[in-house]
Parts: C-alpha cells; sequence; structure tokens
C-alpha cells in the first residue's frame, strides 16, 4: 500500500515538473503538430500534448488559459482579438508554415488555366459553362467543401473576394469525396489542398493579376509565386512565451520544417 | 404472500421503466423544438454586430435579402435602396488596418472606437459592419435595424446560406423539398423489391433457401451507412450519370437508389415476418375451395397481414427520411430548388449532420438546424398518423 503511494507522489511530481506545453487549435495543423511534438518529446527538452477540435476552438482556449499555443489554419479574428484584450492577454502569432490549395478539374477537360475572376464567376453561379472560359461546350458542375470546413473559408474569403458560393454548387462532406467526384463528372472543377493531389484529377494553373499563369507546384508555392495559399499560424499569450519557445523553435528550426514537409505541407 | 409482493414487485418495475421511457422520448422532443424555437427570436445579424450608415444617408432599413446582395456586390448603389445615387462603400472590421496605422489603433486597442466613427463620419456613402462593443461614445454614425425571421419566411425561403456574414440566409423550402423527393423515390423503389421478396421467402421459397436468404438480408441492415454512401457514390453515381445522360451524378435519384437499398432489410424482414405469422388454416381454406398459390396469396395472405406489412414500411420510411451520411455523399447537397429527379438536392438531415458540428452553441445557426430537426420530426409524424388513420379506415 505504501509503496503505490509512494510511486503516485513520484508520477506526480515528475508530472509537475516537466513543462507540460499544451497545443489545441485546427485539424489541419494536427498532423503536423502531432509529428512535431512526437520528435520533441523524445529530445528531452519537454513534453507537448496536442489536441485538434477547430481553429475557433484553439483560440478559445487561449482566452481561458485551457491551452498554452493555439494552432490556427487562419488568422485571428478582430473579435477574438478583443476576446483576448478584454482577458488582459496579448497574443505573438508566428507562421509556422503554409498550405497550398489547388483547383481541380476532370482530366478529359481541355482548359489548363484560369483567372481567379473566373473562379468567382464559376463558384458564384455566375458562369455556367466551359466555353465561356476557353473550354467545350460543357455544362460546369462545381464542387465545394461543407460551410463547417476552414478550406471553404479560406476558398471563399481569398478566392471569391468573400462572396456567397451559387445555389447549384454542390457541397461534398470530405476532400475525398471531391476528388472522386471529379474524377468521375466531366465537367467538373473543385478544390483540395495540395497535399492531397491525386493523378485521377488535373490540377489548374491560377492567375490574380490575369496575366501570369502559375502552375501549384510546391516550388511555385514556396517562392510565394502561387497565390491561393494560407499560412498556418500558431498563437500564445506574451506572458507564457519562457514556456512554449524551446517548441516553437524547434518547429521553426531546420529539422521541424523538414517535418512540415513531410507531412505534406509547405515549409517557410 | 410472498409470491404477491413478489408479483407486484415485477409489475411495479414495468411499469415505473415503461414510464421513464415515455418521459424521456418525451422531453427530449420538449429539448428539440425548445432549441429549435429560438430560431425566431434572433437577429439575422451575426451576433454582438452592428450594421452602420452615416448619419445624413436616406436609408434607414435593408431588407436581409439585400444585405445579402450588397456584401455579394450584386447591389451596388445606394440608389437601388431608395437612397442617394453613390456607391455603397463596405467597411468591415477586419478592414481596419488598411485605413489606420497600429499606433493610430494603439496597441491595446484603445483607439480602435474613435477610428471607426471617423472612418464613418468621413465616408458619406458607407455601410459599416463591426461589432457593438466598438460604437464609440460619441457615436455620430445611424445604425441600420435587422429584425427577425417569422415562420413564413422560415418555410417558404428558397435561400440557405447559414454562415453568410453579415446576415444570414435561412430559407428551408428547398431542404423539405429535397428530402421529401429523395425519401418518395426511396420508398417507390424499395416498396416493390422489398414486398415481392417478402412474399418469396414467406410463401414461396423452399425453406432450407430461406434459411439462408433472410440472415443475408438481415446482414445487410447491420452495415454502417458511410459505406452504403461511399458505395453509393464510387458505384451509383457513376451509373446514374452514365444512363441518364446527365452532367452530374450525384442527385436525387441516386439518393433514392442507395436509400432504398437501405430501406429493403427493415421492410422485408418485417412484412415477411408478418406474413409467416398468419395462420395456416386460413391459406388451407383457401387452398381447400380451390384458389391456386397466387390467388391465396392476393387475396388471402396479404389482406390478413397487411398491418405487419404496413408496420414494416413506416419503419423502412422512417429509416429512409433521417438517414444522413449515406445520402450526405451521394446528392450533392446543392441547396437550389429541386425540380427533378436528376438534379443535385440537399436534405434535412444530411444538413444537420454536415453543419451542426461547427455551429456555436445556443447561436442562430445552432437553432435553425434544431427547427429542422423539428420539421423533419413533423414530417415523420405526419406520415405515421397518416398511415395509421389510412389502415383503420380500410380495415372497417
Amino acid at each position: 500500500m505504501k509503496k503505490v503511494a509512494l510511486g503516485f507522489a513520484l508520477l506526480l511530481s515528475v508530472a509537475a515538473n516537466a513543462q507540460n506545453i499544451k497545443v489545441k487549435g485546427s485539424d489541419t495543423i494536427l498532423p503536423i503538430a502531432q509529428e512535431e511534438a512526437s520528435v520533441f518529446n523524445k529530445s528531452g527538452k519537454g513534453t507537448v500534448s496536442v489536441t485538434g477540435g477547430g481553429s475557433g476552438v484553439g483560440l478559445a482556449s487561449l482566452v481561458d488559459n485551457t491551452t498554452d499555443i493555439a494552432a490556427s489554419s487562419r488568422k485571428i479574428k478582430m473579435e477574438e482579438k478583443i476576446k483576448l484584450t478584454n482577458a488582459g492577454k496579448k497574443v505573438k502569432e508566428v507562421v509556422i508554415g503554409n498550405d497550398a490549395l489547388s483547383v481541380i478539374v476532370n482530366p478529359s477537360n481541355k482548359v489548363t488555366k484560369l483567372t481567379r475572376e473566373q473562379l468567382e464567376g464559376i463558384f458564384t453561379g455566375k458562369i455556367k459553362n466551359w466555353k465561356e472560359v476557353g473550354g467545350a461546350d460543357m455544362n460546369i458542375v462545381a464542387y465545394s467543401r461543407e460551410s463547417s470546413s476552414g478550406t471553404f473559408e479560406f476558398f471563399k474569403d481569398h478566392v471569391m473576394n468573400k462572396k456567397n458560393f451559387g445555389s447549384s454548387v454542390l457541397s461534398m462532406p470530405a476532400t475525398g469525396a471531391i476528388v472522386q467526384s471529379v474524377a468521375q463528372t466531366a465537367g467538373a472543377i473543385g478544390y483540395i489542398g495540395m497535399a492531397y493531389d491525386n493523378p485521377k484529377v488535373r490540377q489548374l494553373a491560377v492567375s490574380y493579376d490575369g496575366k501570369n499563369y502559375v502552375e501549384p507546384t510546391r516550388e511555385n508555392a514556396r517562392s510565394g509565386k502561387y497565390p491561393v495559399v494560407r499560412p498556418l499560424y500558431l498563437y500564445y499569450s506574451t506572458t507564457n512565451e519562457g514556456k512554449v519557445k524551446p517548441f516553437i523553435d524547434f518547429i521553426l528550426s531546420k529539422e521541424g520544417q523538414k517535418i512540415v514537409d513531410k507531412v505534406g505541407f509547405i515549409a517557410i | 404472500m410472498i409470491k404477491k409482493i413478489l408479483n407486484n414487485f415485477q409489475v411495479g418495475v414495468l411499469a415505473v421503466s415503461s414510464f421513464i421511457t415515455s418521459i424521456v422520448v418525451l422531453l427530449i422532443i420538449i429539448f428539440l423544438f425548445k432549441e429549435g424555437s429560438g430560431v425566431f427570436s434572433k437577429s439575422l445579424l451575426e451576433d454582438g454586430y452592428v450594421l452602420v450608415v452615416n448619419s445624413r444617408n436616406t436609408v434607414n432599413s435593408i431588407a436581409p435579402k439585400d444585405i445579402k446582395n450588397i456584401f455579394d456586390q450584386k447591389i451596388i448603389s445606394w440608389k437601388e435602396l431608395g437612397g442617394a445615387d453613390s456607391a455603397i462603400q463596405l467597411f468591415s472590421i477586419d478592414d481596419i488596418s488598411e485605413y489606420y496605422s497600429e499606433e493610430q489603433i494603439g496597441s491595446d486597442l484603445e483607439y480602435m472606437d474613435t477610428c471607426i466613427n471617423n472612418y464613418i463620419v468621413n465616408h458619406p456613402s458607407v455601410l459599416a459592419y463591426f461589432p457593438k462593443k466598438n460604437i464609440a461614445k460619441k457615436f455620430n454614425g445611424k445604425e441600420i435595424k435587422v429584425g427577425t425571421m417569422g415562420l413564413y419566411e422560415f418555410v417558404k425561403g428558397r435561400e440557405w446560406l447559414p454562415t453568410a456574414r453579415p446576415v444570414v440566409q435561412m430559407g428551408i423550402l428547398p431542404l423539405i423539398l429535397g428530402t421529401l423527393m429523395v425519401s418518395l423515390g426511396a420508398i417507390l423503389l424499395a416498396l416493390p423489391f422489398g414486398l415481392v421478396t417478402a412474399i418469396y421467402m414467406a410463401e414461396i421459397a423452399h425453406p432450407v433457401w430461406r434459411r439462408i436468404m433472410k440472415p443475408v438480408i438481415e446482414l445487410l441492415a447491420g452495415i454502417p451507412s458511410v459505406v452504403f454512401g461511399f458505395f453509393g457514390l464510387i458505384v451509383i453515381v457513376p451509373m446514374v450519370q452514365k444512363v441518364c445522360h446527365i452532367d452530374v451524378g450525384e442527385t436525387a435519384l441516386a439518393g433514392s437508389i442507395v436509400l432504398g437499398i437501405m430501406a429493403l432489410p427493415t421492410i422485408i424482414s418485417i412484412a415477411e415476418d408478418a406474413i409467416r405469422n398468419v395462420p395456416n388454416n386460413m391459406r388451407e381454406a383457401s387452398l381447400a375451395l380451390g384458389a391456386t398459390q397466387w390467388q391465396t396469396i392476393r387475396s388471402v395472405v396479404i389482406p390478413y397481414a397487411k398491418s405487419g406489412i404496413w408496420a414494416g414500411i413506416i419503419l423502412g420510411v422512417g429509416r429512409a427520411v433521417g438517414e444522413t451520411m449515406a445520402v450526405l455523399m451521394v446528392t450533392g447537397n446543392a441547396s437550389n430548388m429541386p425540380t427533378t429527379f436528376l438534379q443535385p438536392v440537399r436534405t434535412i438531415p444530411a444538413t444537420i449532420a454536415a453543419e451542426l458540428g461547427e455551429t456555436s452553441a445556443g447561436g442562430l445557426h445552432y437553432s435553425a438546424l434544431f427547427a429542422l430537426g423539428c420539421v423533419l420530426f413533423l414530417m415523420t409524424m405526419v406520415l405515421n398518423v397518416y398511415v395509421q388513420v389510412a389502415l383503420k379506415k380500410k380495415s372497417k
């Protein structure tokens, strides 16, 4: 009995001594954070525990102190900043990598490039036929993600200029379903994270200025030429800096960035 | 004596547990309607935000639909809303850093309110959208009121954009029609096949054959619905697309086929049990009168087993109406008004499943999804009551 109590005491003291850094937030960043944490934990510099839940959940947890680092696949919203300010906190923002979105079509489609305006027209429902954008005479079938996804929000804010999707746009529950549907529908167009690229579909070059079309490759995304790229953020409270710094430095180190690349995202 | 006490105790346990079950069911229904009714008392404007115009602007109120069209840049001039002939300038809180430097806003955002106020005063044709908290103490703008939604607008509205900002569009007519179409199609497909199989298994098939067939069909009920969904997406959707020569295979028809297959085991197994429960002397009497096997089935067995067969159908329909995951994968979920079976549709269960996880509890979107749950509940209830009333009338 005594031995058990002693063991418990020992365990408790160990837990109290080790600086356990909690990371919570975006499901997009989850694979990166998990991989980084598992390597970091082996290094003996501290322990990190990672949970998902969504960008909003992570940032809300930062307000009520239930996490040390909030992972977010979008920039902190003004209202969230206001909440943090009200709670007497100043946050620091770190970009740990990038995620590129690519626009995909069926391989049989002859269109190879589109401008941002054309994409906006297609997803708001204004452009209905491929011949309007230089393709064959065929109806456009646009696939989007469900409105709860962060990818949906990013696409709406950056590619569609915050306009609403047209009511005839199909919405799919998962990226895998978009790839499958675009692969089997001749007139289809959709958007996915670049990490999900698949030989069954073809990626399009995209232009934001109407002149220079950029292929969605990892090199172009890294150099900043490819425009549909979203940064992935970590946020932490400045009062907590000493505690979380070792882990953040590790992610930004060469070794940490290699992991970002390995998981399928774009290192900075 | 002891026997009597024991008996009372056993009967009591039964009564109490059935009472508790009914109470729980009732509580769930009350919870559903309580949460759902919130949709009619919350403002359509994003919670905690205000819409503000310059004080000299003559426009006092804007319909929710027009607000959406303004932010979609389909309405671009105040003239279209009865105001001055000038272009509408949109301003939202996230744009503030484009107009004012960090020092002007203040490191603790202490001057933000003043900055917003200044911006509104300096831009006569502005339509600003920012948190209520940031209304400055000496505020010079004019607030635009956005009202709540009535039941009529909710049921008759044709646009479902629950995450549109700043004003949401919540019309559920396309969702109701989508649900009705997919369920109706599923039943039209499942009913004949289900009934024929049930009759064959109960009356005609060799007992050995029946003993193999029945477990296999019941196995179908144990397959998770997401598996049916993926099967539908990979097999049925391309098939529908090819057979019907349409641009897109994710249609109400594809949903009906998948749901029809999913409703089959329920219909077959309950209808078959009902048919087998027909007393043998009924069949023997009919055969003794010289009727053929088919005549016996048609005019003796089926009429006798009718209420059991209907029970199977009701349960099958219930599954079809409420099914989420499989439908989510194959119907395309576009929230347009459906006109034919060869069009993508969005059903109520799919909408709830896809959206509820990311809503903030207690918000307008959350309440709207619960209200959709109420609508679904009423739809199945009306169906059940109708069938039961029809059955009673027929049997008289």
